[in-house]
């Protein structure tokens, strides 16, 4: 496998380990438009990566490869030093990444705890004959993953809602379940398309607390697609900017800040 | 008690009886609906089609036996050999495995994404293909099934209840097979329930059923829930054709019983578990007294129609159903 820079330690003393995933030379299109060009980028263990850009830079097409949603026409994606064949997306979240989405895709007529609990499939292995019977193996595994669930649902403070059919909550209360969900797969990687569109500033700050608290408590390796520049440089160790599908900028925050392609495509050029 | 009343009552018991076959059926075709949208109109061949097979399986018939000597110029019919009835309803439940495999193989898997009038047409294909494949394989004679079920009213029943009312009265006439049917189709659709509320699988159809791609997110393969759902159909649709077939013998009118599911799914809603099961119960009831009280007014046979219209009168008033989810249009 490529280059894998040994680990280091950050400014808040997380350490960051060796590449966890790498896109080499992406190339997406649909039909004759070209979503993502020749994009590569790694993401490190235990980092947060966010990826930034205009509208319609093809950020969530960059995650829905990365979830396996979409599939590249070129390029290749690695996963744990090794390449990942074409892939369902149910098959990727088998292997262990996670993700929620722009516009929230929750199971909207089920609790709150039964949503959860959906994240926790892959984790439970009695077939579905020992399912049936449901005493003994079955009935244990139930209440093992239930008591990780109750440990998620803790840790991001919706107890109060635990039996509320999520089709009632509000907004910011499905974002935060719909993360919960995630987290309840126990991910390596876990994918955040847009965490914080259209949240008020108090639900920003309490979302930006749980990403720092997951990656901070578990270790998770998350990668973020976000608009609010001030969150992301706040949360992010790396930064992939993107704009027209092409990359323009990546690095720390700051050395993406002070890119002149990225202040190009955010604040504009004059053609004069 | 008046013995019109008790009369009445035994109205009533009858109407619930044939109301849980009803949701029976129902179930079948909301378990498919729910999970990937389709309506199948193919559920009461898919009965008719598990019941010949059944019997063809018992009486050690030869399938495909016409096409068969047609080419080689045989005579074959039958093996010389009968199946029992328990190795015989689990082969018969192994063919409608394969058969919901096909199905979502050959058929769904390729139109996956399409509008529902398409899928809708694919069903209505199905529904004359399998058919047409059971004619092949098993003849088109009416069939009787051997299962050995108790038929005939309840005389114990009878007996027991007559001191209830006055001379007029001679106790509660119950079918004894109905009462069967009753029992078995109650089981049934509790176990459906519990295995769609309590396990894993059942939490993975639910998941699907709302929503596909948070249901692949979370790892859950649509296909496998899919061929998981035609599977339990097809179960479903077996016991529910051998209730009737039992009754009525197994011929080609088993398919059209399905379409009494009809109302009850608009009356409870496509989309709801709890909605096929009241539905059934309302229409079972419903038309029994229906029959009782009105049809002689109107000169009878109002059984063949009632539910329609009842359906029909729902739909004005309330057309996501009983139980159905409440469509709102955000502007």
């Amino acid at each position: 496998m490529k280059d894998t820079v040994d680990s280091y330690v950050t400014a808040d003393g997380r350490t960051i380990g060796g590449v966890m995933m790498e896109m080499r030379n992406i190339t997406l299109r649909f039909g004759g438009v070209k979503a993502i060009s020749d994009i590569s980028f790694d993401i490190r263990e235990g980092e947060i990566r966010a990826i930034i850009g205009p509208n319609g830079a093809g950020k969530s097409s960059m995650l829905n490869v990365i979830s396996g949603f979409y599939h590249p026409q070129e390029g290749e994606v690695w996963f744990r030093g090794a390449k990942r064949p074409t892939m369902k997306p149910y098959q990727v979240a088998q292997q262990g990444i996670a993700r929620t989405f722009q516009n929230i895709a929750l199971f909207e007529g089920m609790t709150v705890l039964d949503n959860v609990m959906t994240g926790r499939l892959n984790k439970m292995k009695v077939g579905m004959f020992g399912q049936a019977i449901w005493k003994g193996a079955a009935e244990r595994e139930e209440v093992e993953n239930r008591e990780a669930v109750e440990r998620v649902i803790d840790f991001l403070e919706i107890q109060a809602i635990r039996k509320t059919p999520v089709g009632r909550l509000p907004y910011g209360l499905k974002k935060r379940v719909e993360l919960a969900r995630a987290l309840a797969a126990e991910p390596k990687l876990l994918l955040l398309d847009e965490p914080m569109a259209g949240m008020n500033v108090e639900e920003k700050e309490d979302m930006s607390r749980f990403i720092l608290d997951v990656n901070d408590e578990f270790g998770t390796t998350i990668a973020l697609i976000e608009h609010d520049m001030g969150v992301v440089m706040d949360l992010s160790d790396r930064v992939v900017v993107m704009d027209y599908g092409r990359k323009i900028g990546d690095g720390t925050p700051d050395e993406v800040r002070n890119n002149q392609d990225v202040i190009d495509a955010y604040l504009g050029v004059s053609h004069d | 008690m008046s013995a019109d009343f008790l009369y009445g009552i035994e109205v009533v018991i009858n109407g619930l009886m044939a109301g849980v076959l009803y949701a029976l059926v129902a179930l079948g075709f909301v378990l498919i609906f729910k999970a990937s949208g389709i309506f199948n109109y193919a559920q009461g061949v898919m009965a008719l089609f598990a019941a010949l097979t059944l019997v063809g399986i018992m009486e050690g018939q030869v399938p495909f036996s016409h096409l068969i000597n047609a080419i080689f110029g045989t005579d074959l019919h039958y093996f010389g050999w009968t199946v029992p009835a328990l190795l015989a309803i689990a082969v018969t439940v192994v063919i409608m495995i394969f058969f919901a495999w096909a199905v979502q193989k050959f058929v769904f898997r390729h139109l996956v994404g399409q509008e529902p009038i398409i899928l809708f047409m694919a069903t209505i294909g199905l529904a004359f293909f399998l058919e047409g494949v059971g004619d092949l394989m098993w003849g088109s004679d009416i069939r009787t099934i051997g299962l050995g079920l108790p038929q005939g009213g309840s005389l114990w029943i009878e007996e027991a209840t007559a001191s209830l009312g006055g001379d007029d009265f001679y106790g509660f006439f119950l079918d004894k097979l109905d009462i069967l049917a009753t029992a078995v189709a109650a089981v049934l659709v509790a176990a459906l329930v519990a295995f769609s509320q309590y396990t894993k699988q059942g939490r993975a159809m639910r998941a699907v059923a709302d929503d596909h791609q948070a249901a692949l997110s979370v790892g859950i393969s649509l296909d496998f829930i899919w061929i998981l759902v035609w599977s339990i159909a097809g179960f479903v649709a077996l016991v529910a054709g051998v209730l009737w077939g039992v009754k009525s013998g197994v011929q080609f009118s088993l398919s059209l019983i399905a379409l009494k599911a009809l109302p009850v799914l608009m009356l409870g809603g496509f989309t709801s578990i709890p909605g096929a099961i009241v539905g059934g119960l309302i229409i079972g009831v419903g038309e029994k007294l229906f029959e009782y009280l009105v049809g002689p007014l109107v000169g009878g046979a109002t059984e063949n129609w009632f539910a329609y219209v009842l359906a029909l009168i729902f739909l004005v008033f309330r057309p996501q159903g009983l139980f159905g989810e409440k469509i709102i249009e955000r502007v």
